[in-house]
């Protein structure tokens, strides 16, 4: 199985947060909290493994320490 | 309204029992006659066990309740003499609609496996159900199966002996004593015997309400499930509409927990809420209006010496994926065979303890599978509604978010995996007919292969060479079902029992569960499955 990717692995780092904070403008809190929703579940259904999905969570949950 | 509430279907009658010296010592008494007693009556007495079924009641119960009614279950009433009933009067479905806010989000069509003989599911009163078994019930006892029926016999006071029960039953005509050696109490929800005995009964409550109606009307609705998220005419809340039998509908409505359930019982409440829903010119009568909560818990263990839980007595679920009386009847499966061969000395009673293990297995799943479902129409926290939303706003514009959305997931039989009656996998077969599965149905020249089981053990040999008689083994004769490619019309049961495998010989329990399976005959590891399926103590082959 492969691992989870946690080195960088987008090549065009600025350009994606650029996006990202682009796409969330103008919204409001509730807005904007519906799109994070909707975001996460188009990029789980991409990654599509049940191993990496929990992988994905549990780096989220930030390591202890 | 149907009259069908209205019959005394089992009025009472004095027994002789009630006049009887000392105690009567019964073989098994069940507690409830409700679709799960009935279940188990009517399996204990169709193989000749003695059982006497109390109920405090003597008609079937009011309103649809229990609607929907899964493959599986169907299965375990053709082997009971009366799913053909079922099938005949039930609407059966397969599409549906999902609606989110004020729009449709997306159609589907469970679009079902085929070469079963029976549906995935019917939609059917609860009342014909229990209908249908009485009759069937009062068919054997009139045929001479041991089997009696008594109405309006209460059970006041349990008494656990160890090796029998004792009770105390209350009738018009005053209480009686009676004895058992085996009880089973299908008593529902509120199990009066599990209070009785001061058993735990703990688990998850949903603070929720559901008002329930049977709606009479001429519409032309499809016969499809729709499902509500949020709709207009009852905010925040969800809504299922689902078509029965004679021109009734089913509607249940989310009410949430803060309510006054007597003032939304009220028609002039509840008749402007439907309105809302089917449309200001849809001509329609209220049947029958309920408001229920529910709680998804389950008893620790099911079995308690001579005293065994079956359906809601034992277990309790959302009513979401229709897996109440589903579950309950296929408890009644796993436990008739067991009780009969316990009760004729073949096995031990440690057999009975394999019903706890399975069954208890089995409530798990369903409680899981419930409470997930719950979860996801009723959020519990503010993420827990955006990542619902986001999914149904996604399932509107791409198929992949559709599985996402749990609206029910709907009852399937559960696999018995790590039971102590299975043996080791000795095939490379399918993992659906794995030790522990429930046999899936086949097409076969001139019928279906459950039918072909029936309800003993029995080597299921598929272009295998077995010995033609089967053999014996602790006092239980095991018969042969030989079947080859010739039998195989469709193709199914070569795809569903062998896989890549060129031949298989299955062990079948009672219940149509896999006991064991090789990839050819030995007569040495088949005597164990069966000693092993038994709780005998099979050795290792």
């Amino acid at each position: 199985m492969t691992e989870l990717v946690l080195t960088p692995n987008i090549g065009t780092a600025d350009d994606f947060y650029a996006d990202l904070l682009e796409a969330h403008e103008g919204l409001s809190k509730a807005e904007s909290d519906a799109l994070n929703a909707r975001l996460i579940l188009v990029l789980a259904n991409q990654l599509g493994d049940p191993q990496m999905l929990r992988a994905a969570i549990a780096a989220a949950k930030l390591p202890r320490g | 309204m149907t009259a069908i509430f209205e019959r005394e279907l089992y009025p009472y009658k004095r027994h002789a029992d009630q006049d009887a010296a000392a105690p009567v010592r019964r073989k098994v008494v069940i507690v409830g006659a409700g679709p799960v007693g009935l279940a188990a009556a009517i399996d204990l007495g169709r193989q000749g066990v003695e059982v006497v079924v109390l109920d405090d009641n003597d008609k079937v119960s009011f309103g649809s309740r229990a609607i929907c009614f899964a493959k599986r279950p169907l299965e375990i009433l053709d082997r009971l003499g009366c799913g053909q009933e079922m099938v005949d009067k039930g609407v059966i479905w397969n599409k549906g609609k999902v609606f989110f806010g004020d729009r449709k989000v997306y159609e589907f069509d469970l679009l079902p496996e085929t070469g079963h003989r029976r549906p995935a599911f019917i939609n059917l009163q609860q009342y014909y159900f229990e209908d249908f078994l009485v009759a069937r019930a009062r068919e054997l006892e009139a045929g001479g199966a041991p089997l009696g029926l008594r109405g309006k016999n209460r059970v006041a006071e349990v008494v656990d002996k160890g090796d029998h029960v004792a009770l105390t039953v209350e009738t018009p005509e005053g209480p009686y004593q009676l004895e058992a050696d085996w009880l089973i109490a299908c008593d529902g929800a509120g199990s009066p015997i599990r209070s009785m005995m001061g058993l735990d009964f703990v688990g998850r409550v949903f603070e929720d309400n559901f008002l329930i109606a049977d709606v009479v009307m001429e519409a032309d609705f499809p016969t499809e499930r729709w499902f509500w998220f949020d709709p207009p005419f009852n905010k925040g809340q969800s809504a299922l509409l689902h078509k029965q039998p004679d021109g009734v509908w089913r509607i249940d409505l989310q009410l949430g927990w803060d309510i006054d359930k007597d003032e939304e019982k009220k028609p002039e409440k509840v008749i402007p809420r439907l309105k809302a829903m089917l449309g200001e010119d849809v001509k329609f009568e209220l049947e029958w209006v309920s408001i229920y909560t529910f709680q998804c818990r389950r008893m620790e263990k099911f079995r308690h010496g001579h005293v065994i839980f079956a359906g809601d007595s034992a277990h309790q679920v959302s009513p979401f994926g229709a897996r109440g009386a589903n579950s309950g009847v296929q408890d009644t499966d796993n436990l008739g065979w067991k009780l009969r061969a316990v009760i004729e000395g073949i096995a031990p009673e440690a057999l009975l303890d394999s019903y706890d293990v399975e069954r208890v297995h089995g409530a798990d799943e369903n409680i899981l599978n419930s409470s997930r479902s719950t979860d996801f129409i009723t959020p519990k926290s503010d993420m827990s509604r955006i990542f619902r939303d986001a999914v149904l706003d996604l399932s509107e514009h791409y198929e992949f978010a559709r599985p996402l959305v749990n609206s029910g997931r709907l009852s399937v039989p559960c696999v018995y995996d790590g039971s102590p009656l299975n043996s080791a996998d000795a095939l490379h077969g399918p993992a659906r007919t794995r030790p522990g599965a429930p046999c899936p149905d086949a097409p076969l020249e001139g019928g279906y292969l459950l039918d072909r089981l029936g309800d003993r053990f029995v080597l299921l040999a598929i272009d295998a060479e077995v010995p033609e008689d089967g053999f014996e083994e602790a006092g239980v004769t095991v018969e042969v079902l030989r079947l080859s490619a010739a039998d195989d019309v469709t193709g199914e049961l070569r795809r569903r029992y062998l896989g890549d495998e060129a031949c298989a010989v299955y062990l079948v329990r009672p219940d149509q569960h896999v006991a064991a399976r090789r990839a050819g005959w030995n007569e040495r590891f088949m005597r164990s499955a069966l000693r092993r399926a038994l709780a005998l103590g099979g050795d290792e082959a």
